[in-house]
């Protein structure tokens, strides 16, 4: 199981290590350092490497390394959902997960992953049970605990950890009883030169934000089940009701928490909400290329588009740009060669373009390769598979919750090939 | 206030510091300075020298403060033993206390502290706590045992801890029955043989049912141990498939993998055509692609186990090809990954589409990325042959562009393109010369070199083209310099008048100024070749190619069986079985996929291990009838002293072996080679099987088991039993035509304890025949003949004779395939003659091969159920009874009867000439004629035969 995890900055320091069997000494994380130095970008660094008396396992979330090191057959899945994990409670209890912030909570940082492992075997890792140990610093309770002398560990068993809704703690109150559910839809598309497509799909989340008192025991019922085929749940989803009614039903956990992920394939026609219109070439004779983008709306499903942006990241060779935006601006960082264009909302009567000249090093050839068209996207009140919600009843309480429902539209990896 | 004023004093007296404020009476100032301790050791600083001032500090009823230096504790107990002694008092009395996260605390902190004097004060309160009333004290504790036996594994065996936690996988609450899994898999792990997790029918439901309650964590421990289970029938596979596919929708990706993991092994039970089966294919794929929407390293591992899954069952993500396409900021590992399974998956439905993903990716920036893109064109090509005028196409396209790397991968891949298709795209090889220059990669020079080599006779200045190779012969890499060798050689058969200065500049370069001795080897056999036999020469080094295919890159397919039992491990990630890699694994145990039977190698099979002892010689280049006549060679043929006086033509016997050894070499030299010249990698065995003259192998016969041997085989003998045994009907083993008139035909047979070979040699041809011999070549069971072949009288034209040759069973040894596969040779006057037939099993079957009921019992537990295979016997219409003496006829020997519901089932054992036993259980069913046979065996390679042996007793 898993041994010992060491927090590495972008820099490669490590700032923080926590073993949890016999101490592992840090020089393990050498192997690790010569990946790093040999993949050059921190993200191509292999998240499984051998060495030869040890394993490393590692993610990169929020420019840090969470680096584990294992010494028996582990599936390499667990460890890695198990580091996300880390981060994830890191960013929960702190608002972030960065070297900073950590760095400022060592000692609760310490203390969590101490709750969250034994002996490398998960112990807590539900925030709410997490919360009822180790309560998450905020200002009050630091001065409340400086006044009396208190301390902000638990000393009782979480009442969540043993029962048959362990993400859910008992004697919940609130005064205002309420229940929203975000259904967020992320379009994840290839589109070609031509603008046809060549790969699309959409990863759909349900984020819910329950503050029920008591125990309530919810059913979320949709217009039309039948485009979920490939679904994932929160543990607390009764999955036997899902399989014989198409409905959830689940007593919720209290506060945020993701109630379902699914993925509706590229078997279905994925509507594309914009279309493109690019041409980016390079002359073969005299340093410099053209650089022509003009986007429109598509199935849009009679929504505005907002938060339109285009990311393009040039061939070293292109040291600056020159070009005009009829809307939004455009910056070109010459370090990055990455050129922003943020457009904003799209007018559907006055599509917005970008044109103009790049120009190239003098000298060097003409670049090869072709830059892709990163696009970024907002469509509010609208789930583009077509989700609906229909309705959301509530037993087991008498009191009557507020209930909403929004929709959300958004670009994930979208990319037009140039 | 944040906790990074804990790491502002880092001036020289901060210990001094730390140890007045440890020592201070106010309890904050304790609790801030425990803090400031903490935060130095998580960054790696040493502060054990304040141990004694800490564990001051814990009995205290300040919850975190005790958290906090239970932590100190856990890092710094190791270096001060003597010193931790003082914490033990706590311990246990916190072992005590009424609340149950103090209990669940204190034997938790006291199973990390690795010190042996504290482990002994562990085990009275571990023993309560495992006991406790409350769940979580439980769960703890159960997974403290397998901590305390990481330090001292021998002390938590003799305290029976093994056994409570082994009763609390019936626990009633489900995360301590996870929890308990997860505990004895870790232990289990360093102690393969010792049976920990008896996995029954009954433990397997209930960790069913806790599997539903359980965490997430939980649920992977559960669902990695059900992966271990082999079902007792289908019906048992789909029950448990059915309570573990609802897993697949599981949030948690390490979940889904292990899901995954039980139902591809489980799903190797069930019938094709179940309805059920189609379903859970379906049911498959969804959450596959899922994992692939997840972050980039657990797509990274989820790629690594599809690409597995996708070689052992392809159906499963056929029509999902799309999301396997490479988007531009993918981490590189992940786009290589992908670009794999792409090639998997492509078909001739999807080529196209494939194809225009593959030329898109050869313009993208990262060059190991573009590379494997290049070559992933060329094994579309040799995969699907529809596409390949189209692939071809795409790859002269990216030669245009120039790019150095794109047009050294292309020309590699051509190469192989050009040896898949022969004879259909060499038009491009223009295209190809004129790049000539820019190569500067050793394995495209010598791809380029077999291209001009191989289609010297169309390019016009061939010559020129090698010669400038040449020139800086020594400075290239091996791989080339072999290349080179044989690419002249070629044109200097093609072209023998204009090359001859060329082939002798680089013959001479070969042998003689080169030290590489597989250079120096090939140089040596061309030239003598060239110098003996040029038209043997053209024959060898111009040879028929084989065409090469595309499963070269699979996975071979017993490893591939044992990686799908390891998805989502560590195994499935680097594609190598665990043995060869994790460290510790003391005799991990090969799994196998149920239901196949398996022909693998178990360590503990002597067959095996006795054949893999005699192979060990360089693996013959030439097949067939050349490894036939190899060993043939190192025989004499005279017949073994031993037997008594050998008959008359002894010296005529002598002159056969002569005979032999130049008819077949000219055989081999003629028709039957491989071609040398045309093997790409070259092969350094080569030498080694034309340099040795046969005559320096003089085998004797009289002691023909070599060394090492002689305790894995069992005299056969034994006591001669009056009934006599099975003994299929004489077959035509070699007809007429195939030796020049000598027809024979022939069976086995067991008579008194000895095997017969029986044959009958008729003469149709028009002279008589003389001087009759026989020879065995090596095979599985150590076959040879105890005494020569009887024939005395000539045979005339259009007489039969029959002839009994007893065989004896320590002959020398080589596993054969089929296992009972068995090479003769025999001559007469006029030739040799060589064929190949096959024995049944039973007639290894020996008379002492009763094996005692309660031996039995033991062995039968004691074969890993990976080496069981069962098999059906179908339209067999005798009860128990009549199978069982016809068996014991044969010497398969009834040791026990059941009957159970109808059902009599019949436990026999049987023991090969070679001392391997072969467990059965053979259950007849009234009124039903198909019988089931389960086999045990250490050596599972022999199950297939003794099943058809079974089935040939039984109808015969």
């Amino acid at each position: 199981m898993i041994h010992s995890l060491f927090l590495i900055n972008h820099s490669g320091d490590i700032f923080l290590e926590k073993h949890w069997k016999s101490v592992i000494s840090r020089s393990v994380c050498d192997y690790f350092f010569e990946a790093k130095e040999k993949a050059v970008e921190p993200e191509n660094v292999p998240p499984v490497l051998q060495t030869p008396h040890h394993y490393l396992i590692s993610i990169y979330r929020g420019k840090l390394f969470f680096l584990s090191v294992i010494q028996t057959e582990v599936p390499p899945l667990f460890v890695i959902e198990f580091l996300h994990r880390v981060a994830d409670t890191i960013q929960d209890y702190f608002g972030e997960c960065s070297e900073g912030v950590i760095k400022d909570n060592v000692v609760t940082v310490y203390e969590l992953l101490e709750e969250m492992l034994d002996n490398g075997f998960p112990l807590a890792t539900e925030s709410n049970v997490l919360k009822e140990m180790i309560r998450p610093p905020t200002i009050l309770r630091s001065v409340v605990n400086t006044l009396t002398g208190g301390s902000n560990v638990g000393d009782t068993l979480p009442t969540g950890q043993l029962s048959n809704v362990p993400w859910r703690r008992a004697g919940v109150k609130y005064t205002n009883n309420e229940a929203y559910f975000d259904v967020i839809e992320e379009i994840d598309a290839i589109l070609d030169k031509s603008g046809t497509t060549v790969f699309a799909e959409i990863q759909g989340v349900i984020e819910a934000c329950v503050r029920l008192t008591g125990m309530p025991d919810l059913t979320l019922s949709f217009m039309n089940p039948r485009l979920l085929d490939d679904v994932s749940f929160h543990p607390c989803v009764r999955f036997k009701r899902w399989e014989a009614e198409r409905v959830l039903s689940f007593i919720p956990p209290d506060g945020n928490f993701t109630l379902m992920n699914y993925h509706v394939s590229s078997q279905n026609l994925v509507a594309i909400p914009v279309y493109v219109k690019q041409s980016i070439s390079f002359f073969e004779t005299g340093p410099c290329g053209r650089l022509d983008i003009t986007i429109g709306p598509k199935q849009t499903m009679g929504k505005t588009v907002e938060n339109m942006m285009v990311t393009i990241h040039m061939p070293k060779a292109v040291l600056s740009a020159n070009l005009t935006a009829t809307q939004g601006n455009y910056t070109y960082d010459i370090a990055t060669k990455v050129l922003v264009w943020d457009i904003g909302k799209l007018n559907p009567q006055k599509l917005p373009n970008l044109r103009g000249s790049l120009s190239i090093q003098a000298g060097t050839p003409k670049p090869e390769e072709n830059p892709s068209l990163n696009i970024d996207l907002k469509i509010q009140q609208v789930a583009i598979s077509g989700l609906k919600v229909s309705r959301l009843d509530m037993y087991g309480e008498k009191y009557k919750p507020f209930k909403g429902v929004k929709y959300l539209t958004k670009a994930g990896k979208f990319q037009v090939r140039t | 206030m944040t906790d990074s004023k804990y790491f502002t004093t880092t001036k020289k007296g901060e210990i001094f510091e730390l140890k007045a404020e440890l020592n201070s009476d106010k309890k904050e100032k304790k609790k801030e300075a425990v803090k400031k301790v903490i935060a130095s050791m998580t960054v790696g600083k040493d502060v054990s020298a304040l141990f004694p001032d800490v564990v001051n500090c814990m009995q205290t009823d300040n919850l975190e403060l005790k958290k906090l230096v239970y932590l100190y504790l856990m890092n710094y107990a190791k270096s001060q033993p003597d010193m931790a002694i003082m914490a033990v008092n706590t311990f246990v009395k916190d072992c005590e206390d009424p609340n149950p996260l103090i209990r669940a605390l204190a034997v938790r902190t006291m199973g990390c502290i690795r010190v042996d004097k504290i482990t002994e004060y562990l085990c009275e309160p571990l023993r309560k706590c495992l006991k406790d009333e409350d769940p979580y004290v439980r769960k703890t504790a159960a997974v403290c045992v397998a901590k305390l036996h990481d330090i001292n594994a021998q002390l938590v065996e003799d305290q029976g801890f093994l056994d409570t936690l082994k009763d609390l996988i019936s626990d009633s609450n489900p995360m301590v029955v996870a929890n308990a899994v997860a505990a004895l898999s870790e232990i289990a792990e360093s102690h393969p043989n010792s049976n920990l997790l008896d996995l029954n029918p009954q433990t397997i439901n209930k960790l069913l049912t806790a599997l539903n309650e359980c965490t997430e964590w939980g649920q992977i421990f559960i669902l990695d141990c059900l992966a271990n289970y082999t079902p007792r029938d289908d019906r048992e596979s789909q029950s448990i498939c059915e309570r573990v596919t609802p897993r697949l929708s599981h949030a948690n990706s390490a979940v889904v993998l292990s899901a995954v993991k039980v139902l591809m092994k489980f799903m190797e039970m069930l019938p094709k055509d179940l309805d059920y089966y189609g379903t859970l294919l379906k049911k498959l794929a969804p959450p596959l692609v899922t994992l692939l929407s997840a972050e980039p390293e657990l797509q990274y591992v989820a790629l690594r186990n599809i690409n597995l899954i996708v070689q052992r069952r392809p159906e499963i993500l056929k029509h999902e090809m799309k999301v396997f396409f490479v988007k531009y900021n993918d981490p590189i590992y992940v786009k290589l990954e992908k670009l794999d399974i792409m090639i998997r998956l492509a078909s001739q439905a999807n080529i196209a589409q494939v194809l225009a993903e593959l030329k898109e990716y050869a313009t993208e920036v990262d060059v190991d990325f573009v590379r494997k893109a290049v070559r992933a064109i060329g094994r579309c090509a040799i995969k699907v042959e529809q596409s390949a005028e189209r692939c071809v196409s795409t790859l002269l396209d990216l030669i245009q562009t120039k790019v150095n790397y794109v047009v050294q991968e292309a020309i590699v891949v051509i190469k192989d393109i050009f040896r898949k298709y022969p004879n259909k795209y060499e038009s491009v090889i223009a295209t190809l010369c004129e790049n000539l220059d820019s190569l500067d990669e050793p394995e495209a020079r010598a791809a380029m070199i077999w291209i001009v080599g191989e289609y010297a006779e169309r390019i016009d200045n061939a010559d020129e083209l090698l010669e400038s190779f040449l020139e800086g012969f020594h400075d290239e890499s091996t791989q080339v310099q072999l290349q080179l060798l044989t690419a002249i050689v070629k044109l200097f058969l093609k072209k023998p008048t204009e090359t001859q200065e060329l082939v002798q500049q680089v013959l001479s370069l070969a042998t003689q100024d080169s030290d590489n001795p597989d250079l120096r080897d090939r140089g040596y056999i061309y030239w003598r070749l060239l110098s003996t036999d040029p038209v043997a020469a053209k024959e060898v080094v111009l040879a028929e190619k084989p065409l090469i295919s595309e499963e070269t890159d699979l996975i071979e397919p017993t490893l591939l069986e044992e990686l799908i039992c390891h998805i989502g491990t560590l195994a499935s990630v680097y594609h190598k079985p665990p043995s060869a890699f994790v460290e510790g694994s003391r005799g991990v145990q090969h799994k196998r996929l149920p239901g196949s039977a398996g022909s693998g190698d178990s360590v503990d099979s002597p067959d095996t291990a006795s054949a893999a002892g005699v192979s060990e010689a360089p693996p013959a280049v030439i097949p067939s009838q050349g490894d036939l006549l190899g060993d043939l060679l190192n025989l004499d043929l005279t017949p073994p002293t031993a037997t008594g006086p050998p008959p008359a033509p002894s010296s005529g016997l002598q002159m056969g072996a002569m005979d032999l050894l130049g008819g077949g070499l000219d055989s081999l030299m003629g028709d039957e080679s491989e071609p040398l010249g045309g093997d790409l990698g070259g092969s350094p065995a080569l030498g080694a099987g034309f340099g040795a003259p046969p005559a320096a192998m003089p085998a004797s016969f009289n002691a023909p088991v070599s060394g090492g041997l002689d305790d894995l085989f069992d005299l056969g003998g034994g006591v001669g039993m009056p009934m006599g045994s099975y003994s299929p009907p004489k077959t035509v083993w070699l007809p007429a035509m195939k030796a020049k008139g000598l027809e024979i035909s022939g069976t086995f047979a067991r008579r008194a304890g000895v095997i017969q070979m029986e044959m009958t040699l008729t003469n149709k041809a028009m002279s008589v025949m003389t001087d009759f011999a026989i020879q065995f070549n090596r095979n599985s069971f150590g076959l040879a003949p105890a005494g020569p072949l009887q024939i005395l009288t000539p045979l005339s034209p259009n007489q039969s004779i029959e002839a009994a040759l007893p065989l004896s069973t320590v002959g020398p040894v080589m596993k054969m395939e089929p296992l009972t596969n068995l090479q003769v040779a025999v001559k007469n006057n006029i030739d040799v003659f060589y064929f190949s037939c096959q024995y049944p099993i039973s007639m290894l079957f020996v008379e002492d091969g009763k094996m005692e009921r309660q031996v039995f019992l033991a062995t039968w537990k004691d074969i890993p159920n990976d080496n069981e295979s069962q098999f059906q016997i179908k339209d067999c219409h005798l009860n128990s009874d009549a199978a069982s003496n016809k068996l014991q006829g044969s010497n398969v020997f009834t040791i026990a009867k059941r009957t159970v519901e109808g059902q009599d089932m019949l436990y026999q054992s049987m023991k090969l000439t070679n001392g391997i036993w072969v467990l059965a259980e053979l259950r007849v069913q009234t009124g039903n004629p198909n019988y089931t046979v389960s086999l045990k065996c250490r050596a599972p390679e022999v199950s297939q035969c003794v099943f058809q042996s079974y089935e040939a007793m039984l109808k015969n």
